[in-house]
């Protein structure tokens, strides 16, 4: 019997096995299998859609060639009656890599930074790739194909998943059975590209995600430029980019803010990227709908933590505790706002973990036809292949699943999985239904048996009576093995039986625990409405509960945006910040986000009426130089990084923001840091708790640069030899030379002459045409007086020194070349180059005329600037006025932003702050924070806030202890590492 | 008084007393010194109004409203008179520039080293040591840092010719590490960021109690090879030194107190202490003091009050809990001189001034075990205190005239006072 079944598979194999037509054979002779199969009764979904009840599928050499109602179905076909069955379009992953061979991690050479790039005629740049294809990597992966349609997949898409540019993908079939020939649809599907670098480099630049997107840009146009003839070397990277140039182009961004920022560079560079996202699009969902974007989204919702521990559970923040409940909302999220998705099994520790979450996203209210679509339909587009795979329509690959049930009904079984006409079986369908109740009499004792679960399978439970005996179940095979034990006796009964054919019962032989056996009848009882299943249903219906989104999705934000009003500060003393002081017992009228009016009675009109009697009223404190609120803060790959901007990496949901709100400050510029000479772009933002990034950014921001001197652009105090400059000579010769390319550049592109386009000398022209300014962060006399003469040189005006601190020294040329100086209060010795700073610096330069602000530089600091332009006061006597501009006016002239903000004067922005006491005063505590006439920061509603974080922390950490109770996986706790920015922060 | 004339008073003020004192420490007090009129803020939470304050031999022989006048007499009427503040677990003069590895000598290699003394390696000479005078900071505890067991430090006063000369305390304290029972990844080795439970957490509990065992097994024995580290603990266990534990999680202060106190150690502080405004009654109980993280920080998680850094402190000592201030943290030795600020900075969360006062005096010197001389305006306690010419805690006021550290007269000025004179002339003389 054995044997004449082997001798059967190898014919069907050898059958199946057809190599491809024109080779030759000479393991027997050539022949062909023309015949039809063909899928009749079944309930036919050709897409997600389009379901036939009682249609029949008909496949030839692995292609649906009909399917529909009434289908002719030829002689010559084999015919499999799916009665009661299901027929579905196999699924699609369009984002992995599976069966291409991981590259290996470049070692590190040395600890000096690597700056050039390992490879020879390709770009300059080893993180661009757009040469790589995957096929050359690609090994099929049996035992993960087999994983993968398991869970219904059939196709997948598949790439390298390495470098910023990452060349193109394979599009393959999950067939076992017949080779690469067959199974591949694509070799070179796709082009791809990210954030991240190549593994297999260690090239410095981009060190940051603002330099990988300025990597992109350039790259762009460079391809461009070489289209064109204009480089005489070769480039293979770019010749493939260019090749590549009409291939459907997909991103990974794998964050909703990473979305918008692939996005915006596809907009750039009329590039239509897929962008594969990273499943908290939930909480932006307005700007991802809005990028137009088709996506492909994973479902790696996370576990809960582990919280039983309330010394550990502290560590665990309420962002993280909400992703876990609110994550699974994604897909439905996404779906019902009209967002073009694809899912994928990316980012799933194990891939049959997709089950498991997709039930989660069902939980939580996802449409089951989306879903469907979103694994067949969808991909099949995005992938450019609807004419090959997800769907059964004619023509297209037989590719399918047969299941017992609706596909993803919990109580559905998967039978097969169909790939390019070969059967896979995933659970026997032909195995017969069991399930139901049944008594069985052996031994003169009757036991109630009922069977539930999956048909192949199914548990049991076994009662004698009122007593319950734990059972194991095993059906295969049509053979039942069911054991219970009797719990006070601890003896284990074994039966097994063999389930005929025909009729209800099954019958066996039961062995006792003391070795006797008898023969037993199963005997099925009529159906009463399986008590347990209802019961089980109605749990499944239970909604989880899913706390709201707050602006930002984070501790302390807003539950719903707050609005600008109209407001009349009654009777404060008011610091203008201006001409006219301090004004004592005054009011300050604010309407449609502007000062209306300052004076004393002030009607109220319609606004909003607040006592300030005994308290002061300010101007928004402006900090200078900030790193909050960035994902980023040095580029430092390369000596020059002008083409990067701390504007693509602003992050509107730093707790940071609001801390400064608490402190009274309004705006502040995000300062690229001191890695290099020259510096990013800065990005000046209003401290909108709330709003997106975009939101931040002031509109029609005035445009900055960061420079930089001294021992961090040097590299002094960390083993680096091998970047140019090491030393303030060469610091200089870094300026002149990109000056003396930029103002050739400039010229040329005037005159109209093509140049190739490029991202830092665009920045530069910028400066010399007095478009951009410069704000330098510098420490010593004589670097200070080197850095005015270049740009006197170059017939510009160097607009701040930040640091500076030794400004004091050279104060009178400074106010003779026109620049302002931003300065630490009292910060000094922390390296060599600050060992003559002194906590006068800000007085004496003040004293010379200088325009002086006071920064941070730090998160901390900055939430008490307040205090530390107080200091002033202290060393050298400076009065209270002039150190009260220096935290707002000041800045505001150093940022060109005096004409809106930074003083208390009618037709300014209502930037305000009230405060308990003379806001200079170590007593005094912001009481109240305005930013264009909305109340960003109010002491009472910060009590109510942390209240509520409280309050949520608590119900979350209640619901995470029921999900581990229920059985649930859980992960330890784990917490945020708060980074906090300085200059010198690097990655 | 428009800005430049008073800019120009300044400068003539300036010019005219430029002294080259700086760095000289001052001469033993010969002459009896009398401050007249001022406000006296006494350090414990008291203030005498109209004061009259006499010093002899270094000592304040007397204080209070209706005293006479002795030796010589500064008038001070208006003005305020405060006790010496003082800085605990501070590295003042074991570095002076900290990107410059051979000025930094606060953190010696190797986990259990408490025989590693601290005043042997304080630079009394120190540019940073002498900016603290200005602002009212004029004795510190000088600490190592670094390892399990940091070592040893010492009292010293911010004025002097050497580590000698400098001495209030020698070896008063033993400073420890607690280990943490989360730990960071390491990111910059590749693991991910964040905050994960630290596995080993038991087992450097067990490392730490071990040492104790062994250290305190140690002191009754006689005969046997010398072990410095050993012996350097001895003085925990007669009481006659103090461990300082720097530790700020709930759990972690709890296990080093209990296993501290379950080895016979008389004496603990916590230092740090982030969450001990959890456990006030557990600290009262056990009788510890805290020297809180610094005022200015930020919360620790996202989820922490904005203010907590800033309140913390004053939740402990309403809870009864001893506490007092301290700068430990970036850039720490030259922030140091902001401490006035910092206790300042607890009076906008409802402190009391003068309570938020003692958070730098009174408090510090009785956690240090050197409040029979220093910390308040007493009679019989050293004359370490200093005239400011405004409210010390405010920094526009905080203006101080004179400073004196057991009656000595000291300079206040520094490097910085010096550039700032020399550039001012510059700029007046052009």
């Amino acid at each position: 019997m054995r044997k004449i079944t082997f001798l059967l598979l190898c014919c069907f194999f050898s059958s199946l096995i057809f190599a491809q037509e024109y080779f030759p054979k000479n393991d027997g002779v050539k022949e062909q299998n023309n015949n039809y199969t063909a899928f009749t009764n079944a309930t036919l979904f050709v897409t997600p859609t389009e379901k036939i009840k009682s249609g029949t599928l008909l496949i030839q050499n692995g292609k649906v060639v009909a399917s529909g109602k009434s289908i002719d179905i030829p002689e010559n076909s084999i015919v499999i009656d799916l009665k009661g069955k299901y027929i579905y379009p196999s699924f699609i992953d369009s984002y992995t890599n599976f069966g291409v061979k991981q590259l290996k991690k470049a070692e590190r050479n040395g600890r000096s930074a690597q700056y050039k790039p390992s490879r020879e005629g390709f770009y300059w740049n080893d993180h661009i790739k757009p040469e790589q294809v995957a096929i050359d990597d690609f090994k099929y992966d049996k035992k993960l194909a087999k994983e993968l349609r398991n869970l219904g997949f059939g196709t997948v898409n598949t790439l390298q998943m390495d470098g910023i540019a990452r060349g193109s993908g394979v599009l393959v079939t999950l067939n076992d059975e017949e080779g690469d020939a067959k199974r591949i649809l694509d070799d070179a599907l796709g082009q791809y590209f990210s954030f991240e670098k190549s593994v297999a480099s260690r090239q410095s630049y981009p060190t940051s995600l603002m330099g990988a997107m300025a990597l992109l840009r350039q790259m762009y146009h460079d391809a461009d430029w070489y289209s064109k003839g204009n480089i005489a070397t070769k480039d293979r990277s770019l010749e493939a980019l260019l090749e590549n140039k009409d291939k459907i182009a997909f991103f990974e961004a794998g964050s909703k803010s990473n979305n918008l920022r692939a996005d915006k560079i596809g907009d750039e560079f009329n590039a239509n990227y897929i962008i594969v996202g990273g499943g908290d699009e939930y909480e932006m969902i307005t700007e991802t709908k809005a990028t137009q974007s088709k996506f492909i989204i994973p479902i790696n919702f996370p576990e809960a933590y582990d919280v039983s521990n309330p010394y550990a559970a502290k560590y665990i923040s309420l962002a993280d505790m909400r992703d876990w409940n609110q994550a699974p909302m994604n897909p439905k999220v996404l779906s019902e706002n009209g967002v073009q998705f694809a899912l994928t099994t990316y980012e799933l520790e194990k891939p049959k973990e997709f089950t498991e979450k997709l039930k989660k996203a069902f939980e939580y209210g996802f449409d089951k036809t989306k879903a469907l679509a979103s694994l067949t339909t969808v991909p099949a587009e995005l992938l450019g292949k609807s004419d090959q795979i997800g769907s059964l329509k004619p023509g297209r690959y037989a590719n399918f699943l047969i299941t017992s049930g609706e596909i993803f009904d919990e109580e559905t079984t998967l039978y097969e999985n169909w790939v390019q006409g070969n059967k896979n079986v995933i659970n026997t369908k032909d195995q017969k239904d069991i399930r139901g109740n049944y008594k069985i009499t052996s031994g003169g004792k009757t036991y109630d048996v009922v069977i539930t679960g999956d048909v192949s399978k199914p548990k049991a439970k076994v009662k004698a009576g009122e007593i319950e005996y734990p059972s194991k179940m095993d059906y295969s095979e049509n053979w039942v093995t069911l054991s219970f034990t009797d719990e006070k006796t601890n003896e284990v009964f074994r039966t097994t039986g063999i389930v005929p054919k025909q009729g209800d019962d099954f019958s066996g032989k039961l062995v006792a625990p003391d070795g006797s056996e008898s023969d037993f009848t199963a005997v099925r009882q009529k159906e009463s409405a399986s008590e347990e299943n209802s019961e089980k249903k109605k749990d499944k219906t239970e909604k989880p509960e899913i706390v709201p989104l707050t602006y930002p999705n984070i501790g302390y934000g807003f539950t719903t945006k707050p609005k600008q009003e109209d407001v009349l500060f009654k009777n404060a003393t008011v610091w203008t910040s201006e001409e006219e002081g301090v004004l004592k017992n005054t009011d300050v009228l604010v309407k449609d986000g502007k000062i209306a009016e300052i004076g004393t009675d002030l009607r109220a009109g319609g606004a909003k009426t607040i006592d300030a009697t005994g308290k002061h009223l300010t101007a928004g404190i402006i900090d200078e130089h900030s790193h909050l609120a960035a994902l980023a803060i040095n580029e430092a790959g390369q000596n020059s990084s002008a083409e990067v901007t701390i504007e693509d990496v602003v992050d509107p949901e730093d707790v940071g923001i609001y801390r400064n709100l608490a402190g009274g400050v309004t705006s502040i510029q995000i300062l690229h840091g001191s890695a290099n000479p020259i510096g990013g772009r800065s990005a000046i933002i209003k401290l909108k708790w709330g709003e997106n990034a975009d939101g931040l950014i002031y509109d029609n921001s005035p445009k900055f640069i960061k420079f930089a001197l001294g021992e961090n652009v040097k590299q002094s105090n960390w083993q680096s030899f091998n970047r140019f400059p090491q030393t303030r000579m060469g610091v200089e010769q870094v300026y002149t030379n990109y000056f003396n390319r930029a103002k050739e550049y400039d010229a040329k592109k005037k005159s109209g002459q093509a140049v190739r386009y490029d991202e830092e000398l665009e920045v530069f022209a910028e400066i010399l045409n007095g478009e951009r300014f410069v704000s330098c962060h510098s420490y010593v006399q004589s670097e200070i007086n080197m850095l005015m003469k270049v740009a006197e040189k170059f017939d510009f005006r160097i607009n701040t020194f930040t640091h500076i601190l030794e400004g004091y020294k050279v104060a009178d040329k400074m106010k003779e070349h026109g620049v302002g100086g931003s300065t630490f209060s009292d910060w000094w010795a922390y390296k060599y180059e600050v060992n003559d700073a002194i906590p006068y610096n800000a007085s004496i330069m003040n004293s010379q005329g200088v325009t002086v602000a006071i920064n941070s530089d730090d998160g901390e600091m900055s939430r008490r600037l307040n205090q530390e332009a107080a200091k002033s006061v202290k060393y050298g006597g400076m009065s209270e006025e002039e150190a009260w501009n220096m935290v707002t006016i000041n800045p505001a002239k150093l940022l060109h932003l005096d004409d809106r903000t930074g003083s208390i004067k009618e037709g300014k922005d209502a930037d305000l702050v009230l405060w308990s006491d003379n806001p200079l005063s170590v007593y005094a505590k912001a009481e109240k924070t305005l930013i264009e006439g909305t109340t960003y920061f109010d002491l009472e509603k910060d009590k109510e806030k942390r209240n509520a974080i409280k309050k949520e922390r608590n119900k979350l950490v209640k619901m995470m202890l029921a999900e581990k109770q229920n059985g649930g996986k859980t992960k330890p706790p784990k917490g945020k590492d708060k980074r906090e920015f300085h200059c010198e922060t690097i990655n | 008084m428009n800005v430049l004339h008073k800019i120009a008073t300044i400068v003539v003020v300036l010019t005219t007393s430029v002294s080259f004192a700086q760095q000289t420490p001052a001469p033993k007090q010969t002459q009896t010194i009398t401050i007249k009129g001022a406000t006296a803020h006494i350090g414990n939470g008291s203030i005498i109004e109209n004061s009259t304050i006499v010093f002899e031999d270094g000592k304040i022989s007397d204080i209070g409203t209706n005293i006479a006048s002795k030796g010589k007499v500064i008038d001070a009427s208006g003005k305020h008179v405060y006790p010496g503040i003082i800085a605990p677990v501070s590295t003042l003069g074991l570095g002076e520039i900290d990107a410059v590895r051979p000025t930094i000598d606060d953190d010696e290699i190797g986990e259990m080293i408490p025989n590693i003394r601290s005043l042997i390696a304080y630079n009394a000479e120190s540019k940073i040591v002498e900016s603290m005078r200005p602002n009212g900071v004029l004795l510190a505890q000088i600490t190592p840092q670094g390892g399990r067991i940091s070592g040893t430090s010492s009292i010293v006063r911010l004025d002097a010719w050497n580590w000698e000369d400098a001495a209030v305390k020698t070896d008063d304290g033993i400073h420890m590490n607690w280990p943490n029972s989360f730990r960071r990844g390491r990111w910059w080795l590749g693991e991910p960021r964040g905050y994960k439970p630290n596995k080993e957490y038991a087992k450097d509990i067990d490392d730490v109690s071990n040492f104790l065992v062994n250290a305190k097994a140690y002191k009754n024995t006689k005969e046997q090879p010398m072990n410095e580290a050993f012996k350097a603990m001895k003085g925990l266990f007669d009481g006659s030194k103090t461990l300082f534990i720097n530790a700020d999680g709930e759990k972690e202060m709890i296990d080093a107190v209990t296993t501290a106190k379950e080895q016979g150690i008389k004496n603990v502080v916590i230092v740090g202490g982030y969450e001990a405004h959890k456990i006030t009654n557990f600290l009262k109980k056990n009788d510890i003091s805290v020297l809180v993280r610094r005022v200015h920080t930020t919360p620790e998680r996202e989820d922490d009050d904005y203010d907590l850094p800033y309140r913390l402190p004053k939740l402990l000592a309403d809870a009864g809990v001893m506490v007092a201030l301290q700068a430990n943290g970036q850039m720490e030795r030259m922030n140091t001189r902001n401490l006035a600020f910092y206790a300042g900075h607890l009076v906008s969360q409802g402190m009391d001034k003068e309570k938020a006062l003692q958070l730098i005096t009174e408090n510090t010197a009785k956690i240090l075990g050197i409040d029979d001389s220093y910390g308040t305006l007493e009679k019989g306690k050293s004359a370490t205190l200093f005239i400011s010419e405004g409210d010390a805690l405010d920094m526009r006021t905080n203006i101080l005239t004179h400073a004196f550290i057991d009656g000595r007269d000291v300079s206040l000025e520094t490097h910085q006072t010096e550039l700032w004179k020399r550039y001012m002339e510059k700029y007046e003389g052009e």
